[in-house]
């Protein structure tokens, strides 16, 4: 029961190591898929999957470092509400450019 | 029925203590930033639908300059970063040194809009607006809603040094300033998004 | 200086709408006359308009609602009279320009300035004191809520007397409202209108989530929540997850109007149904977010008044659940017809198919809470009733036009128009109409007159046959919907039908407002001392009518569904503490309201091109925000002892309508078998 305030509101504190490490990756995270494109190089569809895979653990990154977001059950809710964002998302992106590309392909 | 003995004592217990307004601020504003996610959700759905939509204009690979969007986007990740710092002097109640990591991450923001805006203005004069092709326009429009964003985070952190400085680090303040990192983490979110796929996936 | 705003923009040459537009002046400086007169202008500025009380907010939000729902009835009566006339060689009363601003203003108005204030009042008093809870989450956010609605209401008001509005029908489809083609200022109208209301109606769906998930009395898990509550959440699921859609659309649509951005026109790479997959990516989950609290409360209504425990409650909660999560997957069936492929069309129409299913469990729950209940003919279980039937007819329409190939041959006909108003007439209003009944004495402290509103509903059930039927057979016969004239002799007869319908639904909301009037005068006779009036199972019968500013002088703990009912079983539903303690609410604030009018503002001055009053309006709407988060004075505190002086005065009250009730009982009752 005697958690500290900030723990009982899903957001952790974090520490200055946490912190720095949380920026070193993502320094890293960010400088891979800037020198996949501006050496050019891998094939387009690799540096595609680069930069994809490289903003993906990055975000994670963000989330975990900078956001605490985590599995306690203290941030059980905002994982929850993350996850159904996503869900969401999936239908709303997914089902939007699925459906205009198939009108796309079928009048032009 | 031991547990509905203690959901008798928390009641009484609630009745004493002020209800605990900073977890469900902390919530709600999480709430609302999911609804802003899929603002921005939307924005790039949009962007995608029209990424290819040039009209007989310039192209993505045409426009972007990827090491000055290296330079924004390293006064973005910075600027979280200070913010970390501010949070951790915040928990440890030095009131100086929040007010210098605020300032700190407002001229790193600040740096970041105004190198947007003066690509934004290259761009326009050269001719290459957003009434230019459907995908100049979703460009403007995804890329111009983040810096709104951004824009509206540095208003706010203006205030918040107004009211650490003049309140001191009081409890609501604490608990604007933990709302105010969210956002600005959030933000920074995104624009892993806008330079991932809409910067780089188009120089590609 | 004024933008393109002129003394033309006033409409003195249509007779019809100059009429309408001072009779409304006029019905309107009656009422400030009125105010100033009976000196309730502080009154009403400190106790209203500046309230943080989620109670007096809901009232408010209602009077809006009824209020729209009067003005949007108008247009019904207005567009029903020139399909009756305006056949052959008859051209009607209606210029087509006029004819179009009518539809399109009476389906915006209907979803967004009657179904949705009216579904948030309900939520605002009802929610926080089923949940056993004395606010929202966020009291401050729901006063902003309300009063940007109003703005957006306002606008639409205002857009009959100055300018006009939009032909472009509710939805506003693409390219018709682009600058090129709708160069007026009606489009903007709409937009500003939706868009602050909108927003509005997003920080209520936060506020009601983060209310229902953070504010809940001890013991009161989730699986004993009132099924009202459960309704309320994931509407306010929906509301938070889909009406950023429409924000973004909206923006879109604005940003082509004014910065001559290519989002949605015919050049420049723009693609129109992109505008309409956003629309109705928003559009469809909108529906169940008008229906699901009407859900919850019939769901109330049927177990109250049958005098039962709602049957399979779990299962009404999963159905609930299962709707919430596919009306994001079904927004293509609105545009079938709109040439995507066969994979496409299929894949939405099955979805739309599969809501049938838990709305179809739905229908049975009720109708098995029913079964062999003691059932009380109130006016509620009519609309209940009424509902269960009718909109079982618009469900068997609903699967047939989710056919694509149907849809095909259905698509604009007045089918279509048939099939939603038979949704939502008796899915949304027969709904709020019940809740309207139900919880009036909670929120007014008397019960509303029962014979007027019985006439009320047989006026409108048999109105609502009379008015639609005929448009399904219409929409057989091939008429397309919002003709503002036609030539096929053919279909003049069933408009005839269809217009004598709505004189009838006209009736039953003569019936309504008589009802309120003769209610309000015998306020005395029909006044509910106890709080609760219909012997209810949930907590907000707990609280005193009108409850007092904190619900609840101490925080009810909770053990069963039906907490209230089971407090009343147990004996210890009315037992008073050893003390009251001191209970700190909310602090009026005038900030919501000053947020609302200035929104207006700048909205209107952002429809004329009146950049200045655009940017002063904005910079004020900054300032009163940072105003407000600098101040930290937010609560005040009600003394135990006041507390003690109210709930003293409640059980005085209690007291004596227990002995006027001893003296009535002393007749002896037949009593009935069974």
């Amino acid at each position: 029961m005697n958690q500290a305030p900030s723990e009982s509101i899903g957001v952790s504190r974090g520490s200055l190591k946490s912190y720095l490490t949380g920026f070193v990756l993502a320094l890293i995270l960010t400088a891979i898929p800037f020198a996949l494109v501006m050496r050019g190089a891998w094939s387009p569809a690799a540096t595609l999957a680069g930069i994809i895979i490289a903003g993906i653990v990055q975000i994670l990154v963000h989330l975990h470092y900078f956001l605490h977001l985590d599995t306690s059950s203290a941030a059980r809710w905002n994982v929850l509400a993350l996850l159904f964002t996503l869900l969401i998302m999936i239908l709303f992106v997914g089902g939007g450019l699925w459906i205009m590309s198939n009108l796309n392909y079928r009048m032009m | 029925m031991t547990t509905e003995a203690t959901t008798i004592a928390a009641a009484q217990n609630a009745e004493i203590a002020h209800p605990d307004t900073l977890a469900i601020q902390t919530f709600g504003f999480w709430i609302y930033l999911m609804s802003d996610l899929i603002i921005f959700a939307t924005l790039f759905a949009t962007f995608a639908v029209f990424s290819r939509s040039y009209a007989g204009g310039p192209t993505g690979k045409e426009l972007f300059d990827l090491p000055y969007l290296l330079g924004e986007t390293l006064f973005l990740l910075c600027s979280s970063f200070t913010y970390g710092l501010v949070m951790l002097a915040v928990h440890d109640g030095k009131k100086k040194r929040v007010l210098l990591g605020l300032a700190v991450t407002f001229l790193l923001g600040l740096g970041f809009v105004s190198m947007e805006i003066l690509e934004f203005h290259r761009l326009i004069v050269a001719g290459h607006g957003p009434d230019r092709s459907a995908f100049l326009s979703s460009f403007f429009t995804l890329v111009g809603t983040h810096g709104t964003h951004v824009t509206f985070g540095l208003i706010w952190m203006a205030v918040m040094m107004g009211q650490v400085a003049v309140k001191g680090l009081t409890s609501p303040v604490q608990s604007r300033l933990l709302r105010l990192s969210m956002f600005w983490h959030f933000l920074d979110l995104i624009w892993i998004g806008i330079f991932s796929l809409v910067y780089l996936m188009g120089v590609v | 200086m004024f933008g393109k705003l002129s003394l033309a923009a006033i409409p003195y040459h249509n007779l019809i709408t100059i009429s309408a537009v001072i009779g409304s002046v006029i019905l309107g400086l009656v009422i400030l006359g009125l105010i100033t007169y009976y000196r309730k202008w502080t009154y009403l500025y400190q106790e209203w308009l500046t309230s943080l009380d989620h109670k007096k907010i809901g009232i408010m939000y209602i009077i809006l609602a009824l209020v729209m729902l009067l003005r949007g009835f108008s247009d019904a009566i207005l567009m029903r009279s020139q399909q009756a006339v305006a056949a052959g060689g008859h051209l009607g009363f209606l210029t087509p320009e006029h004819f179009n601003q009518i539809f399109s203003a009476h389906g915006s108005i209907m979803i967004i300035f009657m179904a949705m204030p009216f579904l948030a009042g309900l939520m605002n008093i009802v929610v926080p004191q089923q949940i056993g809870a004395r606010d929202v989450a966020f009291p401050f956010l729901n006063s902003v809520s309300l009063w940007l609605t109003a703005a957006g209401a306002m606008l639409i008001m205002v857009s009959l007397g100055v300018g006009d509005f939009s032909k472009a029908g509710w939805s506003g489809y693409t390219p018709l409202t682009e600058k090129a083609y709708s160069p007026g200022v009606g489009v903007d109208y709409w937009i500003w209108a939706f868009q602050v209301a909108g927003i509005g109606s997003t920080l209520t769906g936060i506020n009601f989530l983060v209310t229902i998930l953070k504010m809940r009395a001890p013991g009161l898990t989730p699986m004993r929540l009132p099924l009202f509550v459960w309704t309320a959440f994931f509407t306010s699921v929906l509301i938070a997850w889909a009406f950023p859609v429409l924000t973004v659309d909206l923006a879109l649509i604005t940003l082509d109007r004014y910065l001559g951005m290519h989002f949605f026109t015919n050049d420049l790479g723009g693609n129109m149904m992109m505008y309409a997959n956003l629309f109705w990516t928003w559009g469809h989950p909108e529906v169940y977010i008008v229906i699901l609290p009407a859900f919850g409360v019939f769901s109330e209504v049927a177990a109250t008044f049958s005098g039962k425990r709602l049957f399979g409650y779990r299962s009404l909660v999963y159905a609930t659940a299962a709707i919430t999560i596919l009306s994001f997957c079904v927004w293509v069936h609105h545009f079938f017809t709109m040439g995507a492929g066969p994979n496409v069309n299929i894949f939405f129409g099955i979805a739309t198919m599969l809501i049938a299913i838990p709305t179809g469990v739905k229908i049975f729950n009720w109708l098995f809470t029913m079964y062999r209940g003691r059932i009380r003919f109130t006016p509620p279980i009519y609309w209940t009733l009424g509902f269960i039937v009718t909109f079982s007819v618009g469900g068997a329409a609903g699967v047939l036009m989710a056919v694509p190939p149907a849809d095909y041959v259905l698509h604009n006909s007045l089918f279509l128009i048939a099939h939603f108003h038979t949704m939502l007439i008796p899915g949304t209003l027969f709904g709020f109409m019940a809740g309207y009944y139900y919880w009036f004495p909670k929120a007014m402290g008397f019960r509303l007159q029962e014979d007027w509103g019985k006439r009320a509903f047989w006026c409108w059930v048999i109105g609502f046959y009379l008015a639609f039927i005929p448009l399904y057979i219409l929409g057989f016969m091939g008429m397309p919907r919002r003709l503002q004239h036609y030539v096929n002799p053919a279909w003049h007869p069933w408009l005839l039908v269809a217009a004598l319908g709505t004189a009838v639904i006209g009736l039953g909301l003569v019936f309504l407002v008589i009802q309120l009037v003769v209610s309000i005068r015998n306020r005395q006779i029909l006044s509910d001392a106890t709080g609760d009036p219909w012997d209810g199972r949930t907590l907000e019968w707990l609280t005193s009518s009108p409850p007092p500013a904190y619900n609840f002088p101490t925080i009810p703990v909770v053990a069963d569904i039906d907490a209230f009912m089971d407090l009343k079983e147990k004996g210890i539903a009315y037992q008073r503490p050893e003390q009251y303690r001191d209970i700190e609410m909310p602090k009026n604030a005038p900030h919501g309201l000053i947020i609302g009018a200035l929104t207006f503002l700048c909205g209107f001055a952002l429809i004329w091109h009146i950049w200045w009053l655009a940017i002063l309006a904005a910079l004020g709407l900054l300032g009163t925000v940072i105003a407000r988060a600098w101040d930290d004075d937010l609560y005040e505190t009600i003394p135990a002892a006041e507390v003690q002086r109210l709930e003293d005065e409640r059980y005085q009250r209690l007291a004596a309508t227990q002995r006027n009730l001893a003296d009535q009982q002393a007749i002896p009752e037949p009593v009935p078998e069974g």
